[in-house]
This record gives C-alpha cells, structure tokens and sequence, in this order.
C-alpha cells in the first residue's frame, strides 16, 4: 500500500529525533558535567582570544556556485521522470531530452566562458 | 506482521514497522561502531600500524569505549553561539542521515524497506537536508574555521549533489523505475556496473565528495581548518556529526550496492549476506581511499565537479539513452 | 561581475594550531578566502640560546644546540663544534671525521623524510607521515646505539666525537641503505605522481631568484629557485671535498621542486654515506685536546649546510673559556622572512602548502 510506505518513514523521522533528544536532552545532562568557565566558552581560535566577530560580511565566493545548483538541480529533478518513462517514449523521447540538455549544456559552456568556474 | 506493504494498515503490522524501523536504528548504529572500528583498524595495517588494540580482544570494544567518553563529556556551547541553531544543528544533520536508510532494501524480503515508488529520488531530496546542519553548525559555532568549514562544506556538497543525481539517472532510465526494489529486480541478469560504469565511477567519485570523506575532506581539513564546521562542538553533540558521517558511508555504500552491484541477489548465499558483503566491499574502499590520498584544493575541487563530472555524467546519460534506442 | 563589498577577516593560524609545526603564529587577513595580508609572529619557543651560552663553557653549549633544529641535532652540534675548532685550528682524527659525515648525512635524510612526512600530512595524506617516521625510526635507532639519544644527541665534541661506533654499527649503516633506496622508490610511487598532490603543488609558492636571493634565502628554498649553492661544494667544509655527490638544483621555485630537492638530497646523502663508510678506517675518535678550551680573542664564523640551509655560528671570544657573544644563524628564521610575500594573494588552501615547503622548524626559528 502506497501509504504503508509513508507511515514507516515517518517512524524513521520519529526514531531520527528520539535518538538525538534522549541522548542529548535526557540521558546526557545526567552523565555529563557542566562546568562552564569564562575561558571555557570562548570560541577557539588558535589558542588566542578572537579578533572580532565571525560573522562578518562574508565574501562568498560559493554564492555563483549555489546559482548554478539551482538551474542544473532542478534540471536532474527533470530528468528522473523522463528516465523512468524512456522506454515507452522511444526516439521522441531521446530527441526531446537532446535538446533539453544542449540547452543545458550551452548554460554550462557559457558559465565556463564567462569564467563563473574559475576561482580567483 | 512484518509484510506490511501488501496488506491494510492493522495494529500488527504498525507493530511490524515499528520494530522493522528500530532494527534499521540498531543496525545502522552497529554499522557505524564497526565501521569506525574497522576504518581505524584497516587504516593502521595500511601504515604499518597495529590500530586500535586495548579495549576488549583485538580492540573490539574500542568504539563502545569512544561513544561512551563522547557522552559523559561536557557539552560546552560558547558564549558568543547562536544558542539555538548550535543546539540543534546536529540533530538536523543526523535525521535525515538515519530517514534516508528507509528505502534501502536489505534484502530479498523487503522487510524493514519502504518499497516507494519514488526511492531514489527520496535518496537524493532527504540527503541534501543535511547540508542544512553542517552549515548552520558551522555558522552558529561563530567560529572563523567553522564558518569557512560549513561554507566550503555547502559549496561542495551543492556542487557535487548534481554529478550524484545525474549519474544515477542512467540506472534509473535501464531500469524504467525509482524504486528500489525494482531497480534490484532489474539486475537478476546483469548488474548496472557494466553498462553504467561510466555512471558508477561518476557515482563513487561524487559519493565521497558528499561524504566529505578523503580527498574531498576540505570542509574538515584538519590542516587549514582545525575541525571545520564542527570544531566548537563537543561530547555528544560532536558525535552526532561523526554519526551522521558514518551513516552516509553506509547509506550510500548501500545505495551504490543497490544501484550498481546487483543489490541484494547473489547465489549460495542468503541475499542479505551479499548484501553485507558488497556494502562492506563498498565501505572498504572508501577506507582505502582515504589512506592512499591527499586532499584537493577548493578551487580545483569545484573545477572538478562543474567541469569534469558533470559534463561526463550528462555524456554518459546520452550515451545511455542512444544505446537503449539501438 | 560586479564587485560586492565584503568585510575582510583576520584569523589567527596558530600558535595551537594543527599544522604550524609547533607554536608558530601567523595572523591572516582573510577576504573570502583569499589571503590579502599575513604577519609572521615568532618567539612562542625562544629560550634565549645565545644569551644562555654567554654564561657556558663550550662543551656545554653543546646540549643547547641539539634544541634548536630538533629534526637535525647532528648538524647543530657539528656547526658548533666545527667553529670552535676552526678558531682553535684543531686537528680531528679521521675517524671521527667520517663518523661525523655518517651522522650528519643520515641526520639530514632522517630530517628530509620528516619533512616529506609531515608535508604529505598537511596536504591531507596521512600513510606517507607514517612511512617517513618508519625509516626514521630506523635512523633514530642508529643515533640511540652510537650516542644513547634518540632526538637530543649530545654527540660531537671539540676535536672528535663522544663515542665510537660500537661493534657492528657501520654494518648496520651499510644495510640501511640499500633499504632506504628501495623505500625511496615506494615514496615516489606513491607520492610523487599522485595528481591531487602535484595539482596541489605544482606552481604555488613561487620563489624567484632575485627574492631568494634579496631575502638571504639557503639550502633547498634557494636551490629550488635554480641557484647552485650548496656550502658542501662551494665552500667545502670538513671532508667533504673527499665525497663525490651532486647539488640537487631545481628551476621553478615551486613547492613541487622543494619536494624533490628534498627526495633527491636524500639520495644524494646516501651516496654520501655508502663513500664514507667504505673510506672509514680504525683509529682514536677524540684528538688531543687541550683540557679547558679557550678560543682565542677574535671573531670567527663557520656556515655549514645544515638541513634547513646555511646554519651559521658566530663566536665573539675575548680568549675565556666562554664565548663572549654567540651568534646563531638559523636558516629556518632567515628562510621564514619571504613567508608574508609568498602568502599575500593566495587561497587559503594554499597556505598550509607553501608555509609546509618553506619546511621551517620552530626550534630554528625562535632560538
């Protein structure tokens, strides 16, 4: 049953989150020791005090990388159903995905060229 | 109880799931103990070292005795720490880690396996959540390795998440399916290695990419970063992070077994006894791996994925899609 | 594309720091992660050597001196002892000259296989760390027989050496070799074609001539620049004219040319070895020596090439039995001052790989 399926998973999500909240939140606090100290809790950076703040205006250089993920992540979603249905779809189907994918992989020629790949 | 999937929903078999669901738990947690134990053991015969050898005989014990110390650690959260996003980043990396274990078929029953249609595409949606965990844990440590360590740890997990899918996609279009199940059934006369082992290399490349594992570790790259991400954290909460590791290493041997290796079916053997041997194979490899190579750089990793992976993956989905016309 | 404003970051690397090689700090300004300022901090080891050896005797410097470049103490004691007997102009039995060459080379191949080791290590490679440390075992087993130390040796003395090579040592010595050879060959299969390790070297770290040069640069970071100096041939020292061996010389100034001047030195230290065993004859390892050594008032400095470049000693003696000024040139500091220009520019990746190649020992650096 389609929905059998659903309800076993959602017992994963359950027991995935018992895990951690017996662990962490019930059986931890009664073994582990809590001595917090003013040094203890400073965050580590080398064995010095921090200079300034971690977060800071980050330059994110990942940030054209996550664009790209989104254009090529959405494409492979596109892909599973036309994978799963090629054996019905025959030449149709192999020419139509030809031309989804050059189109994709002009996108990806012309980020290369454009040197969105190349990190500086 | 325990052929839940064919029948109506009853009290017995909701039991059955619930059991069959806890098992996957035990076995996954056992996985993992063993595998860090064996990591540890494999490793060291590779460098001409004894590995771990006091706890119990041969060593055995030694994982018990590393959890054990993990939880009886303090947990210290820093002062400056998004409290609540630190608190909670590890729980939403492991979850996910442990949700996408449903739908791995263990063996020729199907017992303790969710047979969705749509397997393999769960596989990929739920994993990518844990991206979720590494970079929130390393954002809210506010630390300046853990940030550049969940940043590095996004980039590349994103980036090498579309070679992943794309070279599934070949097994997925011979098969005509997502599940699993079927996916395995498919492979009674042939396993998916041979007619896609340009998928299968693209697959195992990408998989240790997305497990950070040697030589994709970059987000943890002890030399540069300390710890990465998960360098404020501590006692269980750290664990966590080692756990949700591991059990992606089993999970996706368990895929690639799955999608590639025939799965479950062999001769002889009881099918879930091939199913242990070629995720173990699986596993093995990704430990030899780590003891033979150096680790890459950013830059060269991202060139890597956009622009050799993937190129060779969406080669390899054409090549595919021609030959099955022929 | 357009410029985003970004804030830079400053992050402390080290002085606890896994891959400092010790307590050695260095405060980069980040953007992104690209490097755009770095400022060496040194003295988390200093013990002030030279001012302590004010107040010492000669023979008793001699510990000290094992503490400065740990990975090669042979090499520290010898440029000591070296200076002091050149000042004195004593004759060394023959002996304990070639005993010294035999510590000294296997000194330095222990010392390169640590830097292989530890460099490998840094790039992310753990088995090549563990392999490099086996041989060095082997070596530092060697030492502990001759001179009882496995680190600190305390071996040479002015006019000689401490001890004799107890029964049996040179045939020991005699069969490394042959062993270390095959071993080099397991490196350079397993290393040296490795693509992600020559992506990762290949290229980065350049040092041109004229910087090796203007920043007083010695031993392999100034051969990997393509300058053929080597004070073992060019200004011989010792016995070392008696040895036939070849200056490792490289032409990019890559991290990847320091890697294999430091493979082919050991090679070429071998060879070394194997000629001084077979040149080796019987006799007193300690010559006449008068028994309070006093350098006579005046300046005297010897370099030698030690592991690291040139290691100089420097004596200001006003004819005491200690030296009134003593002056240690360290090639690991002197190599480390080009460090701020090579960083500037880079990736963060790439600092772990070129702060590795400069191969700096922090003993060296802080004195």
């Amino acid at each position: 049953m389609y929905s059998q399926d659903f309800i076993f998973i959602l017992l994963f999500v359950v027991l995935g989150l018992a895990l951690p909240m017996a662990t962490l939140a019930m059986i931890g606090p009664l073994l582990r020791p809590k001595h917090p100290t003013k040094e203890k809790l400073k965050t580590y950076e080398s064995g010095l005090d921090p200079v300034g703040d971690a977060r800071v205006r980050y330059n994110v250089r990942y940030y054209l990388f996550a664009l790209m993920f989104l254009a090529f992540d959405v494409e492979t979603v596109f892909l599973y159903p036309w994978a799963v249905e090629y054996h019905n779809l025959g030449l149709y189907g192999f020419t139509e995905m030809l031309i989804f994918l050059v189109l994709l992989a002009i996108g990806l020629v012309y980020a290369w060229r454009k040197k969105v790949l190349e990190w500086k | 109880m325990f052929h839940w999937e064919s029948t109506p929903l009853t009290g017995l078999s909701f039991l059955g799931m619930v059991i069959g669901a806890v098992v996957v738990l035990l076995i996954a947690l056992a996985v993992v103990t063993y595998a860090i134990y064996f990591e540890r053991k494999f490793i060291g015969w590779m460098q001409l070292r004894i590995g771990p050898n006091r706890v119990g005989p041969f060593g055995l014990f030694q994982s018990f005795a590393d959890i054990l110390k993990l939880l009886i650690k303090e947990d210290v959260i820093p002062d400056k720490a998004d409290r609540i996003m630190f608190l909670l980043a590890p729980v939403i990396a492991f979850v996910p880690s442990f949700m996408v274990l449903a739908v791995i078929p263990f063996s020729s029953t199907h017992v303790f396996t969710a047979g969705l249609n749509v397997g393999v595409l769960y596989y990929l949606a739920i994993s990518a959540i844990t991206i979720l965990g590494v970079v929130l844990g390393g954002w809210a440590s506010n630390n300046k390795y853990s940030l550049i360590g969940g940043m590095r740890s996004a980039a590349q997990m994103i980036s090498y998440e579309i070679p992943l899918g794309l070279s599934i996609v070949g097994v997925v279009l011979l098969s005509g399916s997502l599940n699993m199940n079927v996916i395995v059934a498919h492979q009674a006369k042939m396993w998916f290695i041979i007619p896609q082992i340009i998928g299968f290399v693209v697959f195992i490349i990408a998989g240790l990419a997305e497990l950070n594992r040697t030589p994709f570790d970059l987000p943890e790259a002890e030399s540069e970063l300390v710890a990465g991400y998960h360098t404020e954290y501590s006692g269980f909460r750290f664990a966590f992070f080692m756990l949700t590791e591991y059990v992606y290493a089993f999970a996706l041997a368990a895929l690639a077994t799955t999608l590639f290796l025939g799965g479950w079916s062999g001769p002889f053997l009881p099918s879930w006894l091939w199913f242990v041997i070629k995720t173990a194979a699986v596993i093995f490899f990704l430990f030899w791996v780590r003891a033979t190579m150096p680790r890459m750089r950013g830059d060269q990793l991202m060139s890597f994925a956009w622009k050799v992976l993937i190129p060779v993956a969406l080669f390899n989905l054409l090549l595919t899609g021609g030959l099955y016309l022929l | 594309m357009a410029e985003l404003r970004s804030e830079e970051m400053v992050l402390n690397v080290g002085p606890q720091h896994p891959s400092t090689h010790g307590v050695f700090r260095l405060v980069v300004t980040l953007d992104g992660e690209q490097i755009v300022d770095a400022d060496p901090v040194v003295g988390y080891l200093h013990r002030g050597t030279e001012k302590l050896a004010e107040d010492l005797q000669y023979t008793q410097i001699i510990p000290y001196t094992d503490r400065l470049d740990y990975l090669s103490s042979m090499l520290n004691n010898y440029a000591l002892v070296h200076t002091v007997e050149y000042a004195m102009d004593l004759e060394v039995p023959a002996r304990a000259e070639y005993l010294r060459i035999i510590v000294m080379e296997l000194n330095r191949v222990a010392s390169h296989l640590v830097f292989t080791g530890t460099y490998l290590l840094d790039l992310g490679a753990m088995s090549p760390f563990l392999y490099a440390f086996m041989e060095r075992e082997t070596i530092v087993e060697l030492f502990n027989e001759i001179c009882g130390a496995r680190l600190t040796y305390n071996y040479m003395r002015v006019g000689g050496v401490k001890w004799d090579a107890p029964a049996g040592w040179l045939q020991k010595v005699r069969d490394f070799i042959p062993h270390m050879r095959e071993k080099m060959r397991m490196y350079h299969n397993l290393i040296s074609g490795n693509e992600i390790f020559l992506d990762r070297v290949k290229g980065i770290g350049v040092i041109t001539q004229e910087d090796a040069i203007s920043f007083a640069m010695s031993g392999v970071n100034l051969r990997s620049t393509g300058i053929n100096w080597d004070l073992r041939k060019n200004v011989p020292y010792g016995i070392y004219d008696q040895f036939d061996f070849n200056v490792i010389v490289a032409e990019h100034g890559d991290c990847l040319d320091r890697y294999w001047i430091h493979m082919k030195e050991i090679e070429e230290s071998l060879k070394i070895v194997e000629q001084a065993l077979d040149k080796i004859s019987e006799g007193p390892v300690l010559g006449k020596v008068p028994k309070m050594i006093r350098v006579p008032a005046g300046e005297y400095y010897r370099g030698i090439e030690g592991s690291r470049g040139e290691l100089g000693v420097y004596i200001v003696s006003d004819g005491k039995d200690k030296p009134y000024r003593l002056k240690l040139r360290r090639p690991s500091f002197v190599n480390l001052q080009i460090l701020k220009k090579m960083l500037i520019g880079q990736n963060m990746a790439n600092l772990i790989a070129i702060l590795g190649a400069v191969d700096i020992v922090l003993g060296e650096v802080d004195g």
